[in-house]
């Protein structure tokens, strides 16, 4: 990977001291982070932790009830949802709606947020969607319903959608869910690959150790700790916030693989 | 390229489309004239069509065929061309809208809501201060009052579940359809028993120039309003999340939406009462040739839903001539059927 100067860093995207949460129930307590170039941070945490709350934050369909969120130091309630478009492409976990649009006018949806009510769609607007369905490997699906597509193939195809909306950052709200080992590993080398500031919230471990530059675990709303995988994924970080045993061991390319073991009591049988 | 070649193809395709289907309908309108219980041939029919647009001159007919043709049959024409359009485009918005295709104005109880603001203003009044246009504003009221309960019923934690949407659409329609009948069954205004069938039936039998002004306008404003937005539609018809991701506003675009469904529902039924299942079935039907990119969609819809009523009220005319049956009643039963044919549908497709 690019090595980033110190130097040139500039904070694309932060959160500062933000709270969010329903009927007085607290999910997003007191958290702030920094974006800055070319990270890939993976967002961990148990089920209910705050993930997906903290991520809707981020792209703005929340409103933080304290603090706020800030694209490239401006404060994104002062911006448009289609400014916050213009600068960030966001991957959902659910996908209702879609399945009665050809793969072409779903990512030619990522245009929509260039474009005014009077302007029509142009060359230059097909061209970029080519060229994204060129990059997720779909070029000759382009006239497939999505419907008719498979697990890795539909993520792909919101990818290329994300990639054609030609923002600065990505965020991606568990793009691995429900894929086999390797489409898994296929989405996380092309969301790599694109080499622009990305979020991404990952329940797989060993995933976010191998392709993440930084690591944020959460824990009830609050950041629990957050740094590179090796100084993250240790045994007592996730004993203390899953309640699981792990073993920890290292790969040969510096990376660490994280082995589950299963010390809980079996449930009784019925 | 192969995908340049296929957009540019649907999109010739659509122009093709469009050309035929509007020529179609310009035949159907004159048809439409043509047609009725009183023969009276193309030439004469022409003729008068002609002089009354300031072309040609005066002819030999007589003045009772010129009223029957000018003043009868025209406006009769071209109000079934815009009720028509004006639901079709109602119906395929509030599909987008509510994310669900069996939606529309009649089946969400809206058109009962617009029959009882007419209602109201007939028999009491109560918006006379907009003159000859107070039906019109009652109609839009008792639309908007209705769509709003209907949404805010259907909505749990900001998701609409599909089938509480219709029951809600349905019961709402039944309550707003109760109260217009006790009222014009109580009210001792004649005029009011006079139309009792044209509110609840759905009828274009009444219709006379005056009636084309407002729901024109409105069907124009409301077009090219829908055909800018169509993009927009595209995505919250997709899901809220979704749409706000690419930049789509959307509580502001959803208020937007139900004023202008309300206002075109509104206006078109306070001149045609309550006609059903244009809105279901011509999106539908256009829906299975455009796929569901509303810039395709909506305009095809538009002149669709126009062809479509004005041969329903063709039929409304001829079936049982010298009389006739309330344009509504075919509506209802071929909509009827269509969709109770799209609930099997749905319900076998769940079933694999």
């Amino acid at each position: 990977m690019e090595k980033t100067n110190k130097s040139t860093q500039i904070t694309k995207l932060s959160a500062r001291k933000v709270q969010w949460g329903v009927k007085g129930k607290k999910i997003i307590k007191n958290i702030s982070i920094a974006i800055t170039n070319q990270e890939l941070i993976g967002l961990i945490g148990p089920n209910g932790s705050g993930k997906s709350s903290l991520l809707r934050l981020l792209y703005k369909y929340y409103t933080p009830k304290q603090g706020g969120v800030y694209i490239k130091g401006r404060d994104i309630l002062s911006m448009s949802q289609k400014e916050v478009a213009q600068n960030i492409g966001v991957v959902l976990q659910e996908k209702e709606g879609l399945n009665d649009r050809t793969v072409y006018d779903i990512v030619l949806m990522g245009r929509s947020p260039h474009k005014g009510i009077f302007e029509k769609d142009t060359k230059e607007d097909q061209e970029i969607v080519l060229d994204a369905l060129n990059r997720v490997h779909l070029t000759n699906k382009e006239n497939r319903h999505f419907s008719t597509l498979s697990g890795g193939e539909k993520q792909r195809v919101l990818i290329a959608m994300a990639i054609a909306q030609e923002t600065e950052m990505l965020i991606l709200d568990e793009p691995t869910n429900h894929l086999d080992p390797r489409y898994q590993l296929e989405i996380m080398n092309l969301i790599k690959s694109l080499n622009i500031p990305t979020i991404v919230a990952i329940h797989d471990l060993n995933l976010a150790s191998m392709f993440c530059d930084r690591l944020i675990l959460l824990k009830d709303g609050h950041i629990f700790t957050e740094g590179t995988p090796q100084k993250v994924l240790t045994k007592k970080n996730i004993k203390d916030v899953y309640d699981v045993d792990v073993e920890i061991q290292k790969t040969k390319n510096n990376r660490i693989s994280v082995v589950y073991l299963n010390s809980h009591n079996p449930p009784p049988m019925l | 390229m192969g995908l340049r070649r296929l957009e540019n193809k649907k999109k010739h395709h659509f122009l093709v489309a469009v050309t035929i289907l509007t020529s179609l309908l310009i035949i159907s309108i004159v048809l439409g004239i043509c047609i009725g219980s009183t023969s009276i041939n193309i030439k004469e029919i022409l003729g008068i069509i002609f002089y009354k647009i300031g072309i040609t001159e005066k002819g030999t007919w007589t003045t009772g065929n010129e009223n029957i043709i000018w003043l009868i049959r025209t406006p009769r024409a071209l109000l079934a061309a815009v009720v028509g359009a004006g639901l079709a485009v109602s119906g395929a918005s509030l599909q987008a809208l509510l994310k669900n295709d069996l939606a529309d104005p009649f089946t969400l109880g809206i058109s009962s809501g617009a029959s009882l603001g007419a209602v109201l203003s007939i028999g009491f009044g109560i918006f006379n201060t907009f003159g000859i246009f107070g039906i019109q504003v009652g109609g839009f009221l008792g639309a908007i009052l209705a769509f709003t309960i209907v949404f805010y019923l259907s909505r749990r934690q900001g998701e609409i579940s599909p089938t509480s949407l219709i029951l809600a659409g349905i019961g709402t329609g039944y309550v707003f359809s109760g109260i217009t009948s006790f009222i014009t069954l109580v009210s001792s205004k004649k005029e009011l028993a006079g139309q009792i069938l044209s509110w609840t039936l759905g009828s274009l039998a009444r219709a006379d120039w005056r009636d084309l002004t407002i729901p024109s306008l409105v069907l124009i404003g409301t077009t090219i309003y829908l055909t800018l937005q169509s993009r927009n539609l595209n995505l919250i018809a997709t899901n809220d999340e979704f749409a706000s991701t690419l930049g789509l506003e959307v509580p502001t675009f959803r208020k937007r939406l139900f004023i202008i469904i309300s206002l075109t529902v509104g206006v078109i039924v306070a001149v045609s009462g309550s006609i059903g299942f244009i809105g279901l079935i011509i999106p539908h039907i256009v829906r299975f040739f455009t796929g569901t990119n509303h810039k395709y969609l909506l305009p095809i819809s538009l002149i669709s839903g126009s062809i479509f009523l004005v041969w329903v009220d063709i039929l409304a005319r001829t079936v049982v001539s010298p009389a006739e049956v309330p344009a509504g009643v075919i509506t209802s039963l071929l909509g009827g059927a269509f969709f109770l044919l799209l609930l099997w549908k749905k319900q076998t497709k769940a079933h694999k």
